[in-house]
C-alpha cells in the first residue's frame, strides 16, 4: 500500500472575482522508502501540491490517504497531529528559531508532542548527531553556516520518527557543495526507510531522487522512476576537484 | 498540550527578546508602582489624621458655654459663663450615653522650680479628664477625686514642662513648684502626646485639681463653670444620642423655650475626623485611579507590542505550526507570554512601589501604610491586564494560515 495516495486532488483559489485553479485533478501514489522530487515552473502548482501533501493545505475536492488514514476531511488540530507525528518539514530558508540553540530548535516538534525533559533531550541530541552536528548543540542559528542551519532543519524534521520527509527547495539557499552534502544525507534518509519529498526547480537536485514528477498547469506532466545518482560519491569528486584546484 | 510546557515555550520566547520585554512591561511596572505608592502615602494620611484624632482623645465632645450679646456685639461661645457646675454634674449623674465628662478651666501661669521657671497652659480639670484624653500618667499617681474635694495643692506636670523646670531625665514626683505665689507638689508626669495636628505642643501644660484652679487662680468658687467641658460618649455609635442628650438637659435646665437658641455650643470631634477622613481618602483615591490609568495604559502597551511581535514573529508561528502546533497551543503561548509580561510586570512594580514608598517615608518623614490587600488587588489586576490585552493578538496569532505564515517575509 502506498504511503501517500492522492485521488483526483482539486484545489481552487478565489482570488477576488478570479477563481484560481492551482490543481485540477492530480492522483499520485508514492510508495514508502521512495525519494519523490518533484519538479516545474513556478505557477505550476507544484507549492499546492506539496502543501497538500504537507497537512498544510486542505484539498478543494479530491482523496488523500496519507500513511492509511484519509486525511483530506480533517480539522486544523487533526491536521497538525499529522503534521507532528508522520511528517517532517524542510524549508528552504530553514525556519529555525533565532536565538535559540540547535538543540532546543530541535527539541520543538518533541514539546509539541508532550514528551518530557529528558527523553525529549535525548532525542533530540541523538538526531543532531545522525546528521553531524554533534558537537554544535548549544550553537543558534547565526553561528551556524547555512549548511549546518539546513542540517539542523533536517534534524528537526527527523527527531520525531516521521514517515515521510517533505522538503520545500531545501538546497535553493545553499551553495553547490552544501547542497550535493545536504542531498547525501537525504539520500542516507531514505536507506532507513524514510520516504522523502522534495521540491526543486534544479535538474541537477533532482537527479539525487528515484522518481522524478514533473507538475504543469496543475496537472503532472510527466511521472518517471530513475536511477538516482549516488551523491556521496559526487560529494566525494567535488571535494578532490576543490582539493586539486588548491593544490594547483 | 501540558501549560507548564507551553509556559517554558513563552518564557523562552520572551528571553529571547528580553529588552524587549523588559520595555513592554515598563507601562505594567510604572502603573502597579503608582498605584502602591499612592496607597501607601494616602493610607498613612488617613492613619496619621485618624492618630491626631485619637490624641485629642476618642468619642470626645466639648462644651461650650454661650456667648454674649452686649450692644449688638456678639462676643463669641464662651466669652459668657451660662454653664453651672451643676449643670456638669447632671451631665456626669443624668445622661447614659456618657462616659465621663471634666470640667477644663485654663489659665496661662508662671511655674516655678528651684532652678527654672516656665509659664505654660495651667488646667484645671478632674481625674477623669486624662481618661478622656487617652492620656496616661507615665511618673506617679496623678490626683484624685479626693484631692478634688479638698483643693489640695497638687499638680501633674507635661513633658515639656518637666523639660524647661527641672531638665530632662529627672523624676520631679515630690518636688514642689510654685504656681504664683502657692506652692504645689508634683504628684505626676503626664505622659508624652507630642504636637496636635496644628502644631501645638499637648506636653507643654500642667494639670491641678479645678477646686484647687477656681481658689488659687480663678480668686473662688462660682456658682458658674468658666471653663469648657470634656466629654467622653459611651461608644462611638453613642456620640450623636450623647450630643442629643446633652443638649436636651441643659435646654430643660436652662428653660430656654422653643424658639430661643442654645446658650452654649457642643462640638463634635468624631465629625470634625470624619470630614478630615473624608478629604484625605478623596485625595488617595483621585491620586489611585490616576495610577490605575497609567495601569490601563501600561495594558495597551503590551497589546501593541504583543500585535507588534505577532506581526514580526508569523514566520516562527507558521513553523511552530507546520512542525504540530495546535491553534490552541499558539493561542495558549501568546497569551501566556502577555501574562508573564505583566505578572512579572506587576511585581517589579510592587517592590519599586515599596521601594518608593519606604523612600518617601524615610527621606520626607511621611507617614506610609503599605497595604497587603492593595498589593494583592494590584498584582491581580495586572494579570487581568494581560489576558485582557493578550487576548486579541494570541487569537490573531492562533488564526493564522500556516501556508501563509511560512511564506511570510
Amino acid at each position: 500500500m502506498p504511503i501517500i495516495e492522492i485521488n483526483e486532488i482539486v484545489k481552487t483559489y478565489q482570488t477576488g472575482d478570479v477563481e484560481v485553479h492551482a490543481l485540477r485533478g492530480v492522483s499520485l501514489a508514492i510508495e514508502e522508502g521512495e525519494f519523490v522530487a518533484i519538479m516545474g515552473a513556478s505557477g505550476s502548482g507544484k507549492s499546492t501540491l506539496m502543501n497538500i501533501i504537507g497537512c498544510l493545505d486542505r484539498p478543494t475536492a479530491g482523496a488523500y490517504r496519507l500513511a492509511g488514514r484519509e486525511v483530506s476531511g480533517l480539522n486544523r488540530d487533526d491536521l497538525a497531529d499529522v503534521r507532528n507525528q508522520v511528517l517532517g518539514f524542510v524549508f528552504q530558508n530553514f525556519n529555525l528559531l533565532s536565538r535559540t540553540s540547535a538543540l532546543e530548535n530541535v527539541e520543538l516538534p518533541l514539546l509539541y508532542r508532550g514528551i518530557h525533559g529528558k527523553e525529549r533531550h535525548r532525542r533530540a541530541a541523538a538526531a543532531l548527531e545522525r546528521v553531524g552536528l554533534g558537537g554544535r548543540f548549544d550553537h543558534t542559528p547565526n553561528q551556524l553556516s547555512g549548511g549546518q542551519q539546513q542540517r539542523v532543519a533536517i534534524a528537526r524534521a527527523l527527531v520525531g520518527e516521521p514517515k515521510v520527509v517533505l522538503a520545500d527547495e531545501p538546497t535553493g539557499n545553499l551553495d553547490s557543495l552544501t547542497s550535493v552534502e545536504v542531498m547525501a544525507l537525504f539520500q542516507e534518509l531514505q536507506l532507513t526507510g524514510i520516504t522523502v519529498a522534495l521540491v526543486t526547480h534544479e535538474p541537477d537536485i533532482a537527479e539525487f531522487a528515484s522518481r522524478v514528477v514533473v507538475v504543469k498547469d496543475g496537472l503532472i506532466l510527466s511521472d518517471e522512476r530513475q536511477t538516482p545518482s549516488n551523491a556521496r560519491l559526487a560529494l566525494d569528486e567535488l571535494l578532490a576537484a576543490k582539493a586539486a584546484e588548491g593544490t594547483a | 498540550m501540558n501549560p507548564l510546557v507551553t509556559l517554558r515555550i513563552a518564557l523562552r520566547a520572551l528571553m529571547r527578546n528580553s529588552m524587549r520585554s523588559f520595555l513592554t512591561t515598563l507601562g505594567i511596572i510604572i502603573g502597579v508602582a503608582a498605584v502602591i505608592a499612592m496607597m501607601a502615602i494616602g493610607a498613612g494620611a488617613r492613619a496619621q489624621v485618624q492618630a491626631a484624632f485619637a490624641a485629642m482623645g476618642t468619642n470626645l465632645l466639648i462644651l461650650l458655654p454661650g456667648s454674649t450679646t452686649a450692644g449688638g456685639s456678639h462676643g463669641g461661645f464662651g466669652s459668657m459663663p451660662t454653664l453651672t457646675w451643676e449643670d456638669l454634674t447632671a451631665i456626669q449623674s443624668e445622661v447614659s450615653s456618657v462616659k465621663a465628662a471634666a470640667p477644663t478651666l485654663r489659665s496661662n501661669q508662671s511655674l516655678i522650680s528651684d532652678e527654672n521657671n516656665w509659664t505654660t497652659s495651667v488646667t484645671g480639670t478632674s481625674p477623669e479628664y486624662f481618661g478622656i484624653r487617652n492620656w496616661p500618667i507615665e511618673n506617679g499617681a496623678g490626683f484624685t477625686q479626693g484631692d478634688v474635694t479638698a483643693g489640695a495643692k497638687v499638680v501633674v506636670l507635661g513633658k515639656t514642662v518637666v523639660d524647661r523646670l527641672f531638665g530632662k531625665r529627672v523624676d520631679p514626683v515630690g518636688q514642689t513648684v510654685r504656681v504664683g505665689n502657692t506652692p504645689f507638689s508634683v504628684v505626676g508626669v503626664a505622659a508624652a502626646k507630642g504636637q496636635s495636628s496644628t502644631g501645638q505642643d499637648y506636653d507643654d501644660a500642667a494639670f491641678i485639681p479645678y477646686t484647687t484652679f477656681a481658689r488659687r487662680i480663678q480668686g473662688g468658687l462660682s456658682k458658674y463653670l468658666s471653663g469648657t467641658v470634656f466629654i467622653q460618649a459611651a461608644s462611638t455609635e453613642q456620640t450623636p444620642r450623647a450630643l442629643a442628650d446633652i443638649t436636651r438637659l441643659l435646654r430643660d435646665r436652662h428653660k430656654l423655650g422653643d424658639g430661643q437658641e442654645d446658650d452654649f455650643s457642643i462640638r463634635n470631634l468624631n465629625e470634625v475626623a470624619g470630614a478630615q477622613q473624608q478629604g484625605t481618602d478623596t485625595i488617595t483615591n483621585l491620586l489611585a485611579s490616576v495610577a490605575a490609568v497609567s495601569l490601563l495604559v501600561g495594558g495597551i502597551g503590551i497589546m501593541n507590542i504583543m500585535l507588534v511581535s505577532v506581526t514580526e514573529r508569523t514566520r516562527e508561528i507558521g513553523v511552530r505550526m507546520a512542525i504540530g502546533a495546535k491553534p490552541r497551543s499558539i493561542l495558549l503561548q501568546f497569551l501566556i507570554e502577555a501574562l508573564v509580561l505583566s505578572i512579572v510586570g506587576g511585581i517589579i512594580g510592587v517592590v519599586l512601589g515599596v521601594g518608593i514608598a519606604t523612600w518617601l517615608a524615610s527621606k520626607f518623614q511621611w507617614p506610609i501604610q503599605i497595604q497587603v490587600d492593595v498589593i494583592s488587588l494590584s498584582v491581580g489586576f495586572s494579570g487581568l491586564v494581560g489576558i485582557v490585552f493578550g487576548l486579541f493578538p494570541a487569537r490573531k496569532a492562533s488564526q493564522l494560515d500556516p501556508i501563509d505564515a511560512l511564506r511570510y517575509e
